[in-house]
């Protein structure tokens, strides 16, 4: 099933890669080939791939992505948060536009820079991060992504730097030709005791197939401060597999949101490593589904050592014909004493052709724990909908309102307004045809 | 160390008084498997031709079979070739009680087990299974007035074969999983329930599993049948010798109910569970699964599993008929070396079909212990219901708890709600306790009960006084 993807592999050798030549850079590539071709495509087959089948993807023959400088500063206002003040770094297709970027210069050491750049002109930052988190890769998407290790952004903050305004890193698909794929590869590192906010967008300009597939590597060192937004906002024939993987230190506090709104099939993972004292890691996110869509997320987070907590909190709201997946496995490792772990997951299924797939687990290794999960899978209360006709409220629109509210309660913990009323206005855009919603919201 | 701590080491120390060995002469077919030994099965048993060709489809589709190991278990390969697939008492099966050894007698005695009606549990009738045979089943004839059918399952194949016939295999199917397949094949013994229409079965039905030869493995196979309108109340228990080998016992478990029919399944599982070391035990993995065929029936189980080195058991609920509800109540404990896999699944197909879910696990000295339970809800099961709990318990620092619910919904109006949570027995509980005069044994017994409650409330009342006694000897020595 994988031999599609084993050509694309062979395509490495016709692309001009970063640090070809150097011996730490092309261990890892060659490690992950070779991974790649033990692992193959995962199939449902593999526990953690149960209900997600990807062989859509596997049957195509995608072809590596060009270089798109093509666009100009003018296409990529129409995907712009509104009234948001931000360091923009942009890809196109995968590779770094120095052009359309405005994040260079920052000042106290701070480098937001392409990843290649970075490969090439300081490796003495780079090397002791990139493939940290991903040498031993779960799934064979990930392997090819270290395979190529391609392109994408290299955030570096300096021990207590603070970066008040957000990054906002986009990645646009360019989408021509068809059926391309892009393969960004992201490591940021926040130094002991700094301070960062980091917008990580996936949009499409056109509403061709493609496939993303990228990997995230984020530190937080000693008592760092990481907020981490993902809005997944692929084109509705586009395919997205992406790995956050995450590691923290003693007393650090990472939040990742993460709304999944676009793609046909879309797959996150996300993967937590709470690795020193007092390190708490906060896990909000959404999946708003319409259509034949498929979202899948799967989340883990490790308790490593004692002392640690973690919070995770996700919601769904399910229309049409559309399916979703959440996976959420906390494990507290032998001597991860005093850890605190609590992780709730609630669905909202609106259609008789949807599905919902709930799979949180909890793995516990020590007895000095609390540790809670809880899910739930329903429908709008009838009493809430009777409630608002009573008020004069029509139908749709009681319906609207309080699919609404389901979901706000994840976004309504964004810290930046401005990137709230976005999603917010993307999800009621998606959801309903009403057009005085958002008055009345 | 605090001294909850210290409490905590002493905690892990238990007794096994089931662990004897009763000296009997016995037949039993030399270890190995294949198709002669499951034709010899067939043919000791007297069995009508269509049950050989069920074992022998089932024997081939095992072989072709693989062990699953997916579950979170670490035990050796088991050899298959070592194990001796059938061994009984000599001689001809008894008539009549007064026919059994009395060595058999004496040894369900030590269990707790008279097998002599008036001496026995009022209102219990029980079918005891030794090794690879029943040798006795109780009140027969005041259950046969009221039209019940109970007797060894090899002894329904003769007597009511075209009932065994349409049932067996139908909640089950031969080939469901490997060791099912693999009961299917050499399965030697069991008991058959069949209740009549409209019928309440006029006491509680028991099965006492005991195995007592050595490297022989149980398959016990048992089909209940409750026609409409009717109710059966079951207990099944089982023990076995202390020995350093390992021991299989694959049973399959199938109950049927038809509309308005109820039936309570109740399993206190006691089999050996091996030494502190982990030597020895047994490995109990098991398919167990009830269909609710007509609209309004029930179908509860309940366990509590305190023995066995390996347990791995799902006992389902297939629900179908609109209406029906599924239950599960279990207790899991697991000390020294123990591991258990375990939990239920509950299919919704009918309309307002209903499940509850409550599950306790307790893990003590290294054990690990499992909770895994799937929930599905069917496109067409509307208005379908489900409410989850599973809590853990830990006692010490080695030991494990671990949940995995799967919850599957493709219904608007199906509800599904899972909680769980893991913590162990907080210091202010005890402390509470003990300022009250109890020592901290007593304490962490009374706390103990406490957290498993809500199950012991579902079983048969002298059960629920031995279970109660069971949970306390399995953690003697292992909570403060």
């Amino acid at each position: 099933m994988s031999e599609r993807f084993e050509q694309l592999l062979a395509e490495r050798s016709r692309l001009d890669l970063p640090g070809a030549g150097v011996d730490w850079v092309e261990t890892i590539r060659n490690e992950n080939a070779r991974r790649f071709e033990e692992l193959g495509l995962p199939t449902p087959r593999d526990e953690d791939w149960k209900y997600t089948n990807i062989e859509p993807i596997a049957r195509k023959s995608f072809t590596p992505a060009d270089t798109g400088e093509s666009l100009t500063g003018r296409d990529l206002r129409a995907i712009a948060i509104p009234g948001l003040d931000v360091h923009r770094a942009i890809l196109i297709d995968g590779h770094y536009s120095p052009t359309l970027s405005n994040a260079g210069e920052l000042g106290d050491g701070v480098r937001i820079c392409s990843l290649a750049e970075a490969i090439d002109e300081q490796p003495d930052l780079v090397q002791p991060w990139l493939g940290r988190l991903a040498a031993e890769p779960e799934h064979g998407f990930r392997a090819l992504n270290s395979a190529f290790l391609q392109d994408g952004i290299f955030i570096w903050v300096p021990d207590g730097c603070r970066i008040d305004t957000p990054i906002e890193l986009c990645c646009v698909q360019h989408g021509e030709p068809e059926e391309t794929v892009s393969q960004p590869r992201h490591l940021v590192v926040a130094g002991e005791g700094s301070r960062l906010t980091l917008i990580e967008r996936y949009v499409s300009l056109h509403d061709k197939r493609y496939l993303t597939n990228a990997i995230t590597e984020v530190f937080a060192r000693r008592n760092a401060r990481v907020d981490h937004y993902k809005l997944q906002q692929e084109s509705t024939k586009g395919y997205h597999i992406g790995s956050w993987l995450i590691e923290q230190h003693a007393g650090s506090h990472v939040m990742t949101h993460n709304a999944a709104l676009g793609g046909a099939t879309a797959r996150t993972d996300i993967r937590v490593r709470l690795d020193g004292a007092h390190a708490h890691c906060d896990l909000n996110g959404v999946y708003v589904l319409n259509g034949r869509q498929h979202v899948d997320t799967h989340t883990k987070v490790d308790h490593c050592v004692a002392d640690t907590s973690s919070d995770e909190f996700y919601k769904g709201v399910l229309n049409d014909r559309s399916r979703a997946v959440f996976h959420g496995r906390v494990v507290v490792h032998p001597d991860a004493q005093r850890s605190d772990a609590r992780q709730r997951n609630k669905n909202l299924l609106l259609s008789p052709d949807a599905e919902v797939d709930s799979k949180p687990q909890l793995e516990i290794h020590a007895d000095d724990v609390a540790c809670t999960h809880g899910a739930s899978v329903g429908q709008l209360d009838d009493d809430a909908l009777f409630y608002l006709r009573t008020r004069g409220v029509d139908e749709e629109t009681a319906r609207g309102l309080l699919t609404f509210a389901f979901a706000n309660d994840v976004i309504e913990k964004f810290e930046l307004p401005r990137l709230r009323h976005y999603v917010e206005h993307e999800l009621t855009s998606k959801m309903f045809s009403i057009d005085d919603l958002e008055e009345i919201i | 160390m605090s001294a909850v701590g210290q409490d905590i080491e002493k905690l892990v120390k238990r007794e096994y008084k089931e662990g004897f060995y009763t000296e009997i002469d016995s037949d039993t077919f030399p270890p190995g498997l294949d198709e002669n030994v499951v034709r010899a099965i067939s043919r000791k048993k007297e069995e009508p031709e269509f049950m050989l060709e069920w074992r022998l489809k089932a024997f081939r589709r095992w072989q072709r079979m693989e062990e699953p190991r997916w579950a979170h278990l670490r035990f050796p390969k088991i050899d298959y070739q070592s194990i001796s697939y059938f061994s009984a008492p000599k001689g001809e099966r008894p008539k009549s009680l007064d026919e059994v050894d009395p060595k058999l007698l004496e040894t369900y005695e030590k269990l707790g087990i008279p097998l002599e009606e008036q001496k026995a549990l009022a209102g219990v009738a029980v079918d005891a299974v030794f090794d690879s045979v029943s040798v006795a089943t109780t009140f027969r004839e005041k259950l046969a007035d009221a039209g019940v059918i109970f007797c060894p399952i090899s002894e329904a194949l003769q007597e009511y074969p075209e009932l065994v016939r349409e049932y067996i295999g139908g909640v089950v199917p031969a080939a469901d999983n490997y060791f099912a397949a693999l009961n299917s094949a050499v399965f030697s013994d069991g008991s058959f329930v069949y209740i009549p229409k409209g019928v309440r079965c006029p006491m509680e039905l028991s099965t006492y599993f005991r195995i007592n030869e050595m490297n022989t493995g149980q398959f016990e196979r048992t089909l209940i049948v409750a026609e409409e309108g009717s109710y059966v109340s079951y207990l099944e228990g089982c023990t076995a010798p202390m020995r350093d080998e390992n021991q299989l016992h694959a049973a399959v478990v199938e109950l049927v109910a038809k509309e308005n029919a109820q039936i309570k399944y109740s399993t206190v599982q006691n089999w050996y569970p091996g030494d502190e070391q982990g030597r020895g035990g047994v490995y109990n993995l098991v398919t167990k699964r009830g269909a609710c065929r007509g609209a309004n029936s029930k179908i509860s189980w309940t366990q509590i599993e305190t023995g066995s080195a390996i347990t791995q058991k799902y006992p389902s609920v297939v629900l179908e008929g609109d209406n029906s509800i599924g239950e599960f109540y279990s207790v899991a404990l697991t000390n020294n070396m123990q591991q258990a896999d375990t939990g239920t699944k509950m299919i919704h197909v009918g309309k307002n079909t209903r499940s509850t879910i409550i599950s306790k696990g307790i893990s003590a000295s290294r054990g690990q212990n499992t909770y895994r339970g799937l929930v599905k809800i069917v496109k067409g099961a509307d208005n379908a219901r489900n409410y989850s709990r599973c809590d853990s318990l830990l006692i010490g620092n080695h030991c494990g708890a671990h949940t995995f619910p799967y919850l599957e919904s493709k219904n608007p109006s199906a509800r599904i709600e899972h909680e769980a949570t893991t913590s162990k027995i907080s210091e202010d509980q005890l402390f509470y306790c003990m300022q009250r005069g109890l020592n901290e044994e007593d304490a962490v017994s009374l706390i103990v009960n406490g957290f498993c409650k809500e199950v012991f409330r579902e079983l048969p009342m002298e059960f629920a006084v031995e279970a109660r006694k069971l949970l306390e000897i399995s953690l003697e020595g292992a909570v403060g």
